[in-house]
């Protein structure tokens, strides 16, 4: 079996430990004996919608995220619309994340065009606008993925998109409606960093099952030595609700 | 009047806050001062003799503030400086109510100077309060992304800052980081450009953590001929052709022995030569940006000489400390850019090496630790004796390093007290044991081990 992950402008879109994810993706496959292929695409670089199993897409600065958006339409937009539609995997991260939806109005209220892959829009509310900070707990799928977002923009979801999990403790899409992250098709997005994965190993297990289920029928991952990963999670997870208590 | 009540209040905080040995409970007494009396910086500032300098920058701040002191006092002057740590508008309150007299004065006014090291954000505010003659601008790294937001704003700041400053502010900036040195661009006034010429300590390719690597005026991808750390290094634009400048104070050689390396540093006025007692690249930078600093000063190359030979370690800057016959070395981590240099210091002999690292999470710290993910830890695989994880968030930290094939399952110990007697108990007697933590951490690391070798506690330790 193997593994081909695209992580899309790794250099510019990796502001908050992004890197993580794809280690973890790597480190999950190879102790499992999956052959993993990492293929870094920058600006300019095509996509080639049959190539990858898996694509990953991170935060960014501002600055750096005002970079990639033409790219991100112009030169890749047809190509991971298609991927998207054969059923492709994808995760993006916070910057990553609202550039999946409509459009991303900027503080200063400026208009950054999203890919469209996500039913979802994003606003800042402007410059004085309180930025969401914290650690974060949400629930999914029965279980929590523990992180720490950092965004100023508040992302509103579609009828075709669906929350990625409710917030237990943080602000998660917008502050308002307890929803955090964003799930259309086969496509994830979170404002969850932290690094996301390596501490919820079981997300980053159901993506890789996703994934290879496309090569290969159903896939049934051996399991690993999470003893590290779990305790992690369990420390973030105490600590963002028992602080969460403290500070309301 | 005003100003005798404030300089009395912050004087008695401070007395009593020693004595509750808050350690570091250094920001008290300068608030309180600012409260009673928002004029006491710019009317003290303003009997400062020989005026101020600020030193602000992501890293290197304490260490070369702490060389700039040196120096300055080689050059037969009394400086006046706020305690590390305490960076902010207060802790420069602080600093000046407690160096006055009762009444405001100070005593030997003419020999006076401001030394005082700024956060990046908080610069432009204690610029237009003491209105520095000089300031040093070290580098622009990540950093607590949680309480700045983003780089590009620090970078923005620093750039109006600069604009509004009047021409006889002289700069010294920083010709190898490209975020630094292209404020020269905007400058007014004089600037003296410190750099690293020794191309034999080029550290290969751009670090994960690297920033800046477009050009702030053209968007261009900046190409490097020599990367020493992060994106320092000899860099050029090849959209609009900006390029680092020549350095006016450069390392021109730099070798490494016993515990210490011999610096050779070229400026304008004969070279400089001294033996310091700190090792890394980075603490090379801190020497070339002091002599920066001290030149823009006006201050000569023989108490440049004497000041910098005199320097030692700051507070959890490699400082080494006795414990039941072991060395112990405390070297803060701050961010990935200074921690991948603290690695490749360490490292550097290739000897396996005995470590405890301490992973908090309070604001100090920066609340977001995904900068963990960022550090080139793998760099310590193979290359480690003994771990030991500590910290609140130890379980996050002994993940990364497990990542980094230290080890299917670190060793954790929450309990800073019992860490550090696992880590010196695992670290063989005469030999050295490296501690690592951040910045709170830090603090009860320091105040633990100050205990255990009889040098003190943080609140007894002079970090002047
Ligand atoms: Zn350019």
């Amino acid at each position: 079996m193997k593994l081909r992950l695209a992580h899309l402008y790794p250099k510019l879109m990796n502001i908050y430990g992004d890197r993580g994810n794809i280690m973890c993706f790597e480190r999950r496959c190879r102790g499992r004996e999956i052959e993993f292929e990492l293929d870094e695409l920058s600006i300019g670089d095509a996509f080639d919608p049959g190539a990858y199993d898996l694509v990953f897409i991170g935060g960014a600065q501002d600055a750096e995220q005002r970079r990639v958006v033409d790219d991100l339409r112009d030169v890749k937009g047809e190509a991971l619309q298609e991927y998207v539609e054969r059923d492709g995997v994808l995760l993006a991260v916070c910057g990553g994340y609202q550039l999946m939806g409509a459009y991303y109005r900027s503080a200063d209220g400026g208009e950054l065009p999203g890919v469209g892959l996500l039913d979802l829009w994003t606003e800042h509310p402007g410059p004085d606008a309180k930025r969401f900070i914290g650690n974060v707990v949400i629930e999914w799928e029965g279980e929590t993925l523990v992180g720490f977002e950092n965004h100023g923009g508040r992302t509103h979801l579609g009828p075709r998109a669906r929350p990625l999990g409710s917030v237990v403790t943080g602000f998660g899409n917008n502050g308002d409606d307890g929803g955090e992250g964003a799930v259309c098709r086969n496509v994830y997005g979170t404002y969850l960093h932290g690094s996301l994965l390596p501490k919820n190993p079981r997300f980053a297990d159901h993506l890789l099952a996703l994934a290879l289920a496309g090569e290969n029928g159903d896939v049934r991952l051996a399991p690993l030595d999470d003893m590290v990963e779990e305790q992690a999670h369990a420390e973030a997870l105490r600590l963002a609700t028992r602080r969460s208590i403290i500070r309301r | 009047m005003r100003l005798t009540a404030a300089i009395l209040a912050a004087r008695t905080v401070a007395a009593l806050s020693r004595g509750l040995r808050r350690g570091g409970g250094t920001a008290l007494p300068g608030l309180v001062a600012e409260r009673l009396d928002p004029g006491l910086v710019p009317t003290l500032a303003a009997r400062l003799g020989q005026g101020s300098a600020l030193v602000t920058g992501t890293n290197g701040k304490t260490t070369t503030a702490r060389m700039v002191r040196g120096i300055c006092r080689k050059a037969g002057l009394r400086p006046v400086a706020n305690r590390e740590g305490s960076n902010m508008m207060r802790g420069v309150a602080a600093a000046l109510a407690g160096s006055v007299r009762w009444d405001g004065s100070f005593s030997a006014p003419k020999k006076r100077i401001g030394i005082f090291e700024v956060d990046e954000a908080t610069m432009p505010l204690v610029a237009r309060s003491v209105e520095p003659r000089a300031v040093l601008f070290t580098n622009l790294f990540r950093d607590q992304l949680d309480r700045y937001g983003e780089v590009e704003t620090v970078a923005t700041l620093w750039r109006a800052a600069v604009r509004s400053f009047p021409a006889e502010v002289t700069l010294a900036l920083n010709a190898d980081d490209p975020a630094v040195a292209s404020l020269s661009d905007v400058a007014l006034g004089k600037v003296v450009l410190y750099g690293v010429d020794d191309e034999t300590q080029a550290g290969g390719s751009l670090e994960h953590a690297a920033d800046a690597r477009w050009c702030y005026a053209c968007g261009s991808e900046l190409e490097y001929a020599v990367v020493f750390y992060g994106h320092l290094g000899h860099w050029r634009c090849p959209g609009c052709h900006r390029a680092r400048p020549t350095p006016d104070v450069a390392v021109s050689a730099l070798t490494t022995a016993n515990d210490g390396m011999n610096v050779t540093l070229r400026t304008l006025a004969g070279e400089v030569s001294v033996r310091l007692p700190l090792v890394g690249l980075y603490n090379a930078y801190n020497a070339a940006a002091a002599t920066a600093l001290a030149v823009a000063l006006g201050i000569e190359t023989k108490a440049i000489e004497q000041g910098l030979a005199g320097v030692t370690a700051a507070f959890g800057r490699q400082e080494r400390l006795a414990v039941d016959g072991r060395e112990v070395q405390v070297i803060l981590a701050k961010n990935p850019a200074g921690v991948n240099q603290v690695i490749r210091t360490i490292t550097a002999d290739g000897a396996p090496k005995h470590l405890a690292v301490f992973l908090n999470d309070d604001i100090a710290d920066g609340r977001d630790i995904s900068w963990i993910w960022d550090v080139d830890f793998e760099l310590l695989s193979g290359g480690v004796a003994s771990l030991v994880v500590s910290g609140r968030r130890a379980w996050d930290m002994a993940l990364r390093l497990k990542y980094a094939g230290l080890g299917e399952r670190p060793e954790v110990e929450h309990d800073a007290k019992l860490a550090l007697r696992q880590a010196i108990a695992a670290t063989p007697e005469g030999g050295t044991l490296y501690v690592i933590p951040t910045y709170t951490a830090m603090l009860d690391v320091r105040n633990i081990l100050g205990r255990w070798s009889g040098r003190g506690a943080f609140w007894e330790g002079d970090a002047r």
